[in-house]
């Protein structure tokens, strides 16, 4: 078998490292090595998005990324938003606008819209729409998704919840 | 003391009669007006953390340190012969457990009335080698290892093909592709009668394709054996369908089997019984006394996961000058796979939807050399309707009548197939609100007639059942300090299931919602719940939910009667009110759960109910329409829609927050239907051209239109105890037609083929010019 590879990555503030094996993906490393089975395996080829992670704070499917690629970089997933205090205001409004259904999708969703809202605090619809089309999702229609999105954003802004 | 009854249950447009045991008493249902504090009010859902947080367990992440993986070798042709297999080299390589195929099958050979492994493999994507390895990438490298020869045979791909008069068998064995010769027929009246009292016939042809249901988490199970004991993650829509047909599959006794679906995400109608990947898991990690996983990947859920099959209808329809229908008549070609069995009730909106003396429906399935066709939400009502709906504007345009006018006047208040009433029936006021909201009676002051933009409108109906029945059970279960426990044998597919039964049980109870804790997605420990399909959970397992919270609550009135220093009174002269337990004759004597529970110390009060009957002679049926804008590019054949409004009758809605989301989900997904979805083939190949979720097109984000959603919301108090019927599939049924109507509005023109797609649409306006 192939040698592994030794990977140093901070992984939701976390210093953390792993072996893996030069071909393993980021996905694989993060659901079959480190547990963390928050990034979906939807269709592994790069087109539905469950699989989304932030990769130095860009917006990545890691599916399409190895392992090994993750050394020396921050990566956060969406284990790495809650924390002891409660959910981060993105969880909590797509729980509030009932953004999501079965849920699969939803990790991937979230991760997408905080890589908008970090770089762009007050998205339009317009922009929502465009940023959040690379992620698919099957039950929810997507609206509830747009409006969870918005409602985050101005909770962020600190206009309140209802925004 | 339970005792046996008959009572009707409608399934996906079939009406069968079941013997159900009866056991409660007679419970009062909440009425229309009835005074509820958690039902009927927004409930973002109880299992909202786990899902955004990550923590939400799906079978496939059912995962631990020995687990193994286990994939399959798949043909990769159409019809083929497997002519020699060997898997020596594969079974070689390091990591590798176990490999089993034709010639080395597994302990359990037959699967569902065939071999897991046949020699014939009918379709692309049937299972040659079944491969158990450490870990994926070993078990790749070891499929690529196996060294198989096959012989190629002639094959169909799709309805046409396999229709034709020189077809080849999809099956070697089978004399005719057709499923049953015989078909499935109903009729009433006659056809000679309807046509004969017609002034106006319209005569059309429809087609739809295969649509994949794209769950976004693939098929699959993991299995582990503790001793004799199997415990198995399945993702599906029936944990106790899996566990009762892995029971039969393994020859096991059903008290050894545990099925653990907690979370699914999504199904759709592609999910219930244990399937030939949950067989040889289990079986797998028998032999190897370790857990082992099979898990298709998205590739494989294109080929083997099933689709709504395709359809070929043709719709005749009669009328009077006015309107009035004389005839009703569909005949259907569905087209499945190999081992496809008869499709689904496609004529089920033409026998319903409209009072006509005459009708008659026909419908043959036709098998071609693809996987077998699944149910896929709304089976046949989609399709169904997008036919009927389609003819109905049809048959408006030439009698120059308003599309809605020309359903109101064939209103039906009684069930045509079933010739009763309906328990309620609230389509009328599902139309003026719908009507009302898109501003139909004044749309030609918005019609758009310059440039390459056509603006037109387009409605349809939907006829649903969703009445639910038994069997269903559910245990309530009240702690000590005042909360109380609830179980059920139910799985929530997304659609907020669990949401719904802590509703109903808080309400019942009289406790605040953060006070109940539902258990279901778990055989173990709960009673017996149905599949989610047909739409039926909410409507089969909530009155269980009431029944047995006024169960356990019998018994607590008897402890509080006592406390309250009035041991003979009975029961029911309490109710529960905030946590409280009050004296109806004089509410200032109350007690509190918690001082009964902290009397009784860690005695349990554990109450038991089931689902009762339905009503005789009624049909529970749900309504709606909805209504469509679009705007369709005469230069691109682009069609865009810019607003949906989706009114449905469900009787009492539960969760209004969940059940919107229900719906507009239900409309972009038929969405993808209308415009873009298909499960295309290679003509010559016979292999599909999109196995992927990039050829495959979904509706994304920027696609998803405006829906406005709307509900009757009045409680349908004949149908159950709590008033409500299911909304898992109303959403789906009429967007389809009203899109294509609203399409043809505008560009004056009728596209009768799915998917509505910017070719389609620019052949038919040339098609319309050439005939000009």
């Amino acid at each position: 078998m192939a040698d592994k590879v030794h990977v140093t990555t901070l992984l939701n503030g976390e210093s953390v490292e792993f072996l893996c094996a030069p071909s393993q993906t980021l996905l694989e490393c993060l659901r079959d090595i480190l547990g963390l089975t928050g990034a979906k395996n939807g269709c592994n080829d790069g087109n539905c998005g469950a699989c989304s992670v932030l990769l130095d704070g860009r917006l990545a499917n890691s599916c399409l990324v190895l392992g090994a690629e993750a050394d020396g970089r921050t990566v956060i997933t969406i284990e790495g938003l809650a924390d002891w205090a409660g959910l981060h205001p993105i969880q909590q409004s797509f729980v509030e606008e009932d953004g999501l259904q079965c849920g699969c999708c939803t990790p991937g969703m979230i991760i997408a819209a905080k890589a908008l809202l970090d770089r762009e605090p007050n998205p339009s619809d317009g922009r929502i729409r465009e940023w959040m089309a690379g992620n698919l999702c099957r039950c929810t229609g997507y609206e509830t998704i747009t409006r969870a999105v918005r409602r985050a954003a101005a909770h962020l802004n600190g206009e309140g919840a209802e925004g | 003391m339970p005792t046996i009854k008959k009572t009707k249950v409608e399934y996906e447009g079939r009406v069968e009669e079941r013997e159900v045991i009866v056991e409660e008493e007679y419970i009062e249902p909440w009425g229309a007006d009835a005074e509820l504090t958690v039902v009927g009010r927004p409930t973002p859902r109880v299992d909202g953390v786990p899902r955004v947080t990550g923590r939400a367990r799906y079978t496939h992440d059912a995962r631990w340190p020995d687990l193994l993986v286990g994939r399959f070798l798949r043909s990769p042709h159409p019809h083929a012969r497997l002519v020699r297999i060997d898997s020596r080299r594969a079974e070689a390589m390091p990591g590798v457990w176990l490999v089993w195929h034709r010639d080395q099958p597994p302990p359990v050979e037959r699967f569902e009335g065939r071999p897991l492994f046949t020699e014939e493999l009918p379709y692309e994507g049937a299972e040659v080698a079944f491969l158990v390895a450490e870990n994926e990438r070993i078990a790749e490298d070891a499929l690529a290892a196996i060294e198989v020869e096959y012989e190629e045979l002639a094959f169909a791909h799709d309805l046409d093909d396999a229709m034709a008069e020189d077809a080849p068998p999809t099956l070697l064995d089978d004399e005719s592709n057709l499923v049953d010769p015989e078909g499935d027929t109903y009729e009433r009246g006659s056809v000679e009668q309807g046509l004969q009292d017609a002034d106006v016939v319209v005569d059309l042809t429809f087609t739809t394709p295969r649509a994949a249901h794209c769950c976004l988490e693939t098929h699959g199970s993991v299995a582990r054996w503790e001793g004799d004991h199997l415990t198995v993650w399945h993702s599906t829509q029936g944990i106790n369908r899996c566990k009762g047909s892995l029971a039969d599959a393994l020859d096991m006794p059903m008290d050894e089997i545990r099925v653990i679906c907690e979370y699914v995400g999504g199904g759709f109608g592609s999910k219930f019984a244990a399937e030939n990947y949950t067989v040889l898991a289990a079986l797998a990690s028998k032999a190897t006394q370790h857990p082992v996983s099979a898990l298709l990947d998205r590739r494989e859920e294109h080929l083997v996961g099933g689709y709504r099959p395709s359809s070929r209808q043709r719709v005749r329809l009669g009328a009077k000058r006015d309107g009035t229908l004389t005839l009703i008549e569909h005949e259907a070609w569905i087209g499945t796979g190999a081992y496809g069995e008869s499709g689904p009730i496609v004529g089920g909106p033409a026998k319903d939807l409209y009072a006509s003396p005459n009708a008659r429906t026909a419908t043959w399935t036709v098998r071609a050399n693809t996987d077998a066709h699944r149910a896929f939400r709304a089976p046949g009502y989609v399709e169904g309707t997008f036919a009927l709906e389609g003819a109905m504007d049809a048959l408006a345009e030439e009698l120059d009548m308003d599309p809605l006018d020309l359903r109101l006047k064939n209103y039906t208040e009684q069930s045509p197939s079933r010739d009763t009433p309906y328990t309620d029936k609230r389509l009328r006021e599902a139309y003026e609100i719908g009507a009302e909201r898109m501003g139909w009676r004044s749309r030609e002051e918005r019609r758009a007639t310059s440039g390459v933009w056509k603006r037109g409108w387009g409605m349809a109906t939907q006829i649903w059942g969703g009445g639910g029945g038994p069997p269903a059970k559910a245990i309530v279960k009240l702690e000590s300090d005042g909360t109380a426990e609830v179980l059920l044998g139910v799985q929530d597919l997304g659609t907020g299931t669990k949401t719904v039964l802590a509703q109903v049980a808080a309400e019942e109870l009289g406790l605040p919602l953060d006070r109940v804790r539902v258990v279901i997605g778990d055989t173990q420990g709960t009673p017996y719940g149905p599949g989610s399909g047909g739409s039926v959970t909410l409507a089969s397992t909530t009155p269980a939910v009431r029944n047995a919270v006024h169960d356990a609550l019998r018994q607590l009135f008897g402890i509080a009667a006592y406390m309250l220093d009035m041991p003979d009174e009975a029961p029911d002269q309490f109710y529960t009110e905030q946590g409280e337990i009050v004296y109806r004759p004089d509410p200032t004597k109350r007690i509190s759960f918690v001082q009964v529970a902290a009397k009784v110390g860690n005695y349990m009060f554990v109450g038991t109910g089931a689902r009762g009957p339905n009503p005789d002679d009624a049909a529970i049926n749900t309504f709606g329409a909805h209504f469509a804008e679009v705007e369709v590019n005469t230069r691109t054949g682009q069609v865009r829609v810019n607003k949906v409004v989706a009114v449905h009758d469900i009787g009492r809605v539960v969760n209004p927050l969940t059940a919107t989301s229900q719906v507009i989900g239900g409309v972009n997904m038929a969405l993808g239907y209308v415009l873009m979805e298909e499960r295309v083939f290679n003509a010559r190949t016979g292999l599909q051209l999109t196995a992927n979720l990039e050829d495959y097109r979904l509706v994304t984000i920027a696609d998803a239109p405006v829906v406005d959603v709307a509900f009757v919301d009045v409680a349908d108090i004949q149908a159950n105890s709590v008033g409500s019927k299911g909304l898992g599939e109303p959403p789906i049924i009429p967007l389809a037609a009203a899109v294509a109507n609203a399409v043809a509005d505008a560009i004056g023109v009728r596209i009768t083929a799915l998917p509505i797609t910017p070719d389609r649409v620019l052949n038919a306006l040339r098609a319309e010019r050439e005939e000009q």
